[in-house]
């Protein structure tokens, strides 16, 4: 054992290791700052006191993970996977609602999220999966059953409901094409992309129409979407050989009536099934005005809480946005408001660097295994770690929904910090065992 | 190798290049936001930062002997936090401020409208007797306190419409001026109105930084600043001129006018009724307000420079003066007094100037009016009436009649000299001749002039032919006189020919059958002229002006009672007692004294003063405070 432990000391990536280290300290600075706590930091009844524990627990966790032989990780993922399972499940029972979703187990003071270690348990079953023989995405049963593996956990999510972490969910897209998803499901989903912000944006404007007088202009769209994609449908297929005509038009007819559906889809689902506040977010986002001035108060208070910091910031523990309770939550999901106040453009600028280094690294150590497996499970963390930080800082920086989703190994909360330090830390026993074993 | 996907190792570039380019974006928009645009930097600070004003003292008004007539005292504010009114029995707070409840009620939403965490009024300038009362009561309530705010005080109730009013500001004030601040105060009449930029000082500010909830968290003193405080205005008024002068309009309506001659400063500044402009600050100020807008002698219209009366037969002088500065007549010239065109009264037939301006012969002066009209021997009837009323309107406004005097004097009317256009919009070009006119002559006609024109001819008269624009200001914080007010504007007639009108305004009060005997002061040798002015069926207007004495006079003045009679009757011992009272300092002929005081014009048995008036109603009204119109 003693000889192993050394080689693991050896072979560790030290680099990503440092990387987080970094993450942890300067966010706890920054929980330190949004909690008001300066003074009494070491009151450990205060929010910046409990994340000292919890970084001392992850700390010990993460010695854990790195002295378990990475078989172990490999031979219990379905363990894990299952348990993971029973537990969301449970959740949706006995779980403590908090903000209106049931997403939690309380533990006296303290709260359990399950949500989090199902992002590591189904990083785990997939690598497994994919991994188990040669060339697994090449059966549509395959496919199907790698689909159901990442669906169902989300599932479960969605049910809480967390809309942030089955985005995260979403990420496992990367992981796929990694191991063999055409790329063009890539570029459908960028279409898909275009396709929602056009409808959103005309969706949401108004029309007039002959006998009907005004509705939303989204059915002028669909209109002028149906001709044009006939008539270039119709200029592709002139332009393709004969012989290739038939299959040009099925797919073509196909993924127009498709993104047809798509947009009216998400139309319908806009003005039907959203709540009026859910919609305002949305427009908000899209820079629609809304009547309600209180729909987007989160976003305004973190705009101007990051955009007060300018070159150099207000300095630590001196930004009033952040003191003075002007931002939501912002020792977790708005974290970076003070990173912007406070540590101003260079500070928030290098803290965006350090995250993309950090996943650059994991995907860096994805492609030096000899292993599929931890190539697999190394691609899925780069991808949650990835979806975490679009996802958040996008958000307080206008750029993307506000969808309340952590920060990694930044934003305060002991379930978020200790699920991404199971993440990397099997990544890393793994990665230090990759001259090891060939599997 | 294929086996196991590593002919798919390509793609890591790609999702590389995918994270590369959504952190690129991160930090490009991040660049925007915090080095290249204010906006969110600026959103911040007004987020945070609260700049509370800290109210300079307002500058006081002086009388001309330094005495003090407008002072700052203590006023306070009921200030509510709606949040912490959660709860409240209202009905009882209601009672406590005597207030209605639904009125309460009211005021309560429209402070929670504006912010439930912020301080908004209640209710505005409470006086020390009701935050006495209050403040015993004030625990009860732990989303009400006090907040100091002074308040005017007028300290002898004199001279209101010349102090006028300082109010809450309202829309228009905050947008004309970013300074003011619902809730602030400023001069929106009167001195107040007009020096407010002198009075109001500059506010010092303190900035605090607030939290989201706007309790105050720190404080950043280097911005701060210290409130500088207004420029305190010493008045022309001479206060116990200007008290004695309200003692004896008191009851009438009409108007008093006091200058100084060689300054053109005015000393007393009476329009009859006068109210206590005290009575119009704080809880009463609705109801009182209401009391002086309903009356029926319209105590809120300033008769002094507002009103305007026919000159009548004070005109003549100012005849007299053009026409012997033009030659038509000399002091030695007789006219027959022939009453087919134009009426007179008493006995006489054949007056020199001296005695036609005694007698008020208005034949002597139509045939004046006439000779100065008539001019032009080669010219036919229209175009003589045309020329010669063209040449003497600006004659007439010389002596600052058809103007506004510079305006000094807040609310300034010009009256109305009729000009050449006049008379061609009334009866069209070349259908007016001078017997179309001739009233004007003898000051009646369409002539128009207010008390204070009337005063500052008397101050003409005492100077021999030039005036200083009538002014309120003597000085400002110690800067002294504004230039502007020191210019002596001549009038276009020589000294020389003002003996033989002084010769007669000193007949008129001296000659034992002059018009003006009742403002007869012995040692005092006062030269001032009667006019009676015809009210279309009313009765006639009582009008006497003067100047005293005659070698470098002091005083010059005029007086108006409305519906009284004769000039001689009521206005002239009203200027007596003025003069008395200003060159001696106090009065001896304690009979006309008495006359004067006793008396009510115009005989209305139903006559309520409006300061008892309103300040009854004030007592018993309503304290809801109303926006004047």
């Amino acid at each position: 054992m003693s000889s192993r432990s050394l080689n693991v000391a050896a072979r560790l990536d030290w680099t990503t290791l440092l990387t987080v280290g970094v993450l942890v300290v300067l966010g706890w600075l920054n929980i330190v700052s949004a909690t008001a706590e300066a003074e009494v930091v070491w009151d450990m009844g205060g929010k910046a006191g409990k994340q000292l524990i919890w970084m001392g627990v992850c700390a010990v966790l993460m010695v854990g993970l790195l002295a378990v032989e990475g078989v172990f990780y490999i031979r219990t993922s379905v363990v894990h996977y299952a348990a993971v399972m029973l537990l969301l499940m449970a959740v949706l029972v006995v779980g403590k609602k908090v903000g209106g979703a049931r997403s939690w187990f309380g533990v006296g003071s303290f709260g359990i999220q399950p949500s989090e270690f199902a992002k590591t348990a189904t990083a785990l079953i997939l690598a497994w999966f994919l991994s188990r023989d040669g060339r697994p995405w090449r059966t549509f049963k395959t496919r199907l059953q790698t689909l159901a593996l990442i669906a169902a956990p989300a599932g479960l999510i969605l049910l809480q409901p967390d809309a942030g972490t089955v985005l995260v969910f979403g990420g496992f897209i990367f992981v796929l094409y990694r191991e063999g998803l055409s790329g063009n499901v890539l570029l459908v989903g960028v279409g898909m992309l275009v396709l929602a912000v056009l409808t959103i944006l005309l969706g949401a404007s108004e029309s007039w129409y002959p006998f009907l007088g005004n509705e939303s202009g989204f059915w002028w769209f669909l209109l002028s979407l149906a001709l044009l994609g006939t008539l270039a449908l119709l200029l592709v297929r002139a332009a393709t050989l004969p012989r290739r005509r038939k299959a040009v038009s099925r797919w073509g007819i196909a993924l127009l009536l498709g993104g047809m559906a798509f947009s009216t889809g998400l139309h319908l689902g806009m003005e039907q099934v959203l709540k009026k506040h859910q919609r305002e977010r949305i427009h908000v986002l899209f820079g629609i005005d809304v009547d309600n001035p209180d729909a987007d108060y989160n976003i305004r208070h973190a705009k101007a809480a990051i955009g007060s910091g300018g070159w150099t910031g207000k300095g630590w523990a001196q930004g009033p946005m952040t003191a003075y309770g002007f931002v939501p939550e912002q020792e977790t999901d708005f974290i970076f408001c003070t990173v912007g106040e406070e540590w101003g453009f260079l500070g928030s600028a290098g803290v965006v660097g350090l995250f993309m280094f950090l996943i650059l690294r994991v995907l860096h150590l994805a492609e030096r295994q000899r292993s599929q497996f931890t190539r697999v499970y190394a691609y899925a963390v780069a991808s949650i770690l990835f979806m975490h930080f679009l996802v958040n800082v996008g958000m307080v920086i206008g750029l993307a929904p506000v969808i309340g989703i952590p920060l990694p190994f930044f934003s305060y909360g002991g379930s978020s910090l200790m699920g991404f330090t199971l993440l990397l830390g099997i990544l890393l026993r793994l990665d230090a065992e990759r001259f090891a074993v060939l599997r | 190798m294929e086996l196991n996907g590593n002919h798919l190792s390509g793609r890591q570039r790609i999702v590389g290049a995918m994270v590369l380019a959504v952190g690129l974006v991160f930090i490009i928009r991040l660049f925007q936001m915090q080095v290249t645009t204010d906006e969110y930097r600026n959103r911040a600070e007004r987020l945070t930062e609260e700049q509370e004003l800290l109210h300079p003292t307002r500058g006081l008004c002086l009388d001309r002997h330094g005495e003090l007539l407008v002072n700052n005292v203590p006023g306070y504010e009921l200030m509510v936090v709606p949040r912490a009114m959660a709860g409240v029995d209202t009905a009882a707070l209601a009672m406590l401020l005597s207030l209605e409840k639904d009125n309460l009620v009211a005021r309560l939403n429209k402070a929670r409208r504006y912010s439930r965490y912020k301080a908004s009024p209640l209710l505005r300038q409470l006086n020390a007797e009701e935050y006495a009362a209050l403040s015993a009561e004030l625990w009860k309530y732990p989303g009400l306190s006090i907040r100091t705010k002074p308040v005017r005080e007028n300290v002898f109730g004199i001279a209101s419409q010349i102090v006028g009013e300082f109010r809450e500001v309202d829309r228009q004030d905050m947008n004309d001026d970013a300074r003011y601040r619902l809730g602030d105060y400023k001069g929106k009449s009167g001195i107040e109105g007009l020096h407010e930029l002198d009075l109001r000082g500059t506010p010092g500010i303190r900035h605090h930084l607030v939290d989201v909830r706007n309790n105050v968290r720190n404080t950043l003193t280097e911005l701060d600043s210290l409130p500088v405080p207004g420029d305190d205005l010493t008045l022309t008024l001479d206060a116990e001129l200007q008290r004695y002068a309200e003692d004896l309009m008191r009851g009438k309506r009409g108007a008093v006018v006091a200058l100084e001659p060689s300054t053109g400063e005015v000393l007393a500044f009476v329009s009859a009724p006068s109210f206590d402009g005290n009575l119009l600050t704080g809880t009463s100020r609705g109801a009182a307000y209401d009391s002086l807008a309903k009356h029926p002698w319209k105590p809120l219209y300033n008769r002094a420079v507002r009103g305007t009366y026919r000159p009548g037969s004070i005109f003549k002088m100012v005849q007299g003066l053009i026409g012997m500065q033009q030659g038509v007549i000399s002091p030695r010239t007789h006219i027959v007094c022939n009453r087919d065109i134009i009426g007179c009264h008493g006995a006489h037939t054949q007056d020199d100037l001296r005695r036609a301006v005694v007698h008020s012969c208005n034949p002597y002066f139509y045939d004046v009016m006439r000779r100065m009209v008539n001019q032009h021997p080669d010219k036919d009837k229209f175009d003589n009436a045309r020329l010669g009323l063209g040449w003497w309107t600006e004659r007439v406004k010389d002596f600052g009649f058809g103007t506004d005097l510079g305006g000094h004097v807040p609310g300034t009317g010009s009256g109305l000299v009729p000009d050449t256009t006049y008379y061609n919009n009334i009866y069209g070009r070349r259908h007016w001749t001078f017997r179309t006119i001739y009233s004007i002559s003898i000051g009646e006609g369409e002539l128009l002039a207010t008390p204070m024109h009337m005063a500052n001819l008397a101050a003409i008269m005492a100077n021999r032919g030039w005036y200083m624009e009538p002014h309120l200001i003597r000085d400002i914080g110690g800067k002294g006189k504004p230039e502007a007010l020191q210019v002596r504007q001549e009038v276009d007639v020589d000294e020389v020919h003002f003996t033989a009108i002084l010769d007669a305004m000193q007949d008129v009060i001296e000659d034992p059958s002059g018009t003006g005997r009742r403002a007869l002061t012995p040692g005092i040798a006062t030269c001032g002229k009667t006019g009676t002015v015809q009210n279309h069926g009313k009765p006639d207007h009582s009008v006497f002006m003067a100047f005293a004495p005659r070698e470098n006079p002091q005083i010059a003045l005029s007086v108006y009672v409305e519906n009284a009679g004769a000039g001689g009757e009521w206005a002239a011992p009203i200027a007596g007692l003025l003069v008395e009272k200003y060159i001696r300092g106090d009065v001896d002929n304690k009979a006309r004294e008495s006359r004067v005081m006793g008396a009510t014009y115009p005989l209305d048995p139903t006559f309520v003063d409006p300061v008892t008036l309103a300040q009854t109603q004030a007592a018993s009204g309503d304290p809801e405070p109303q926006d004047a119109p």
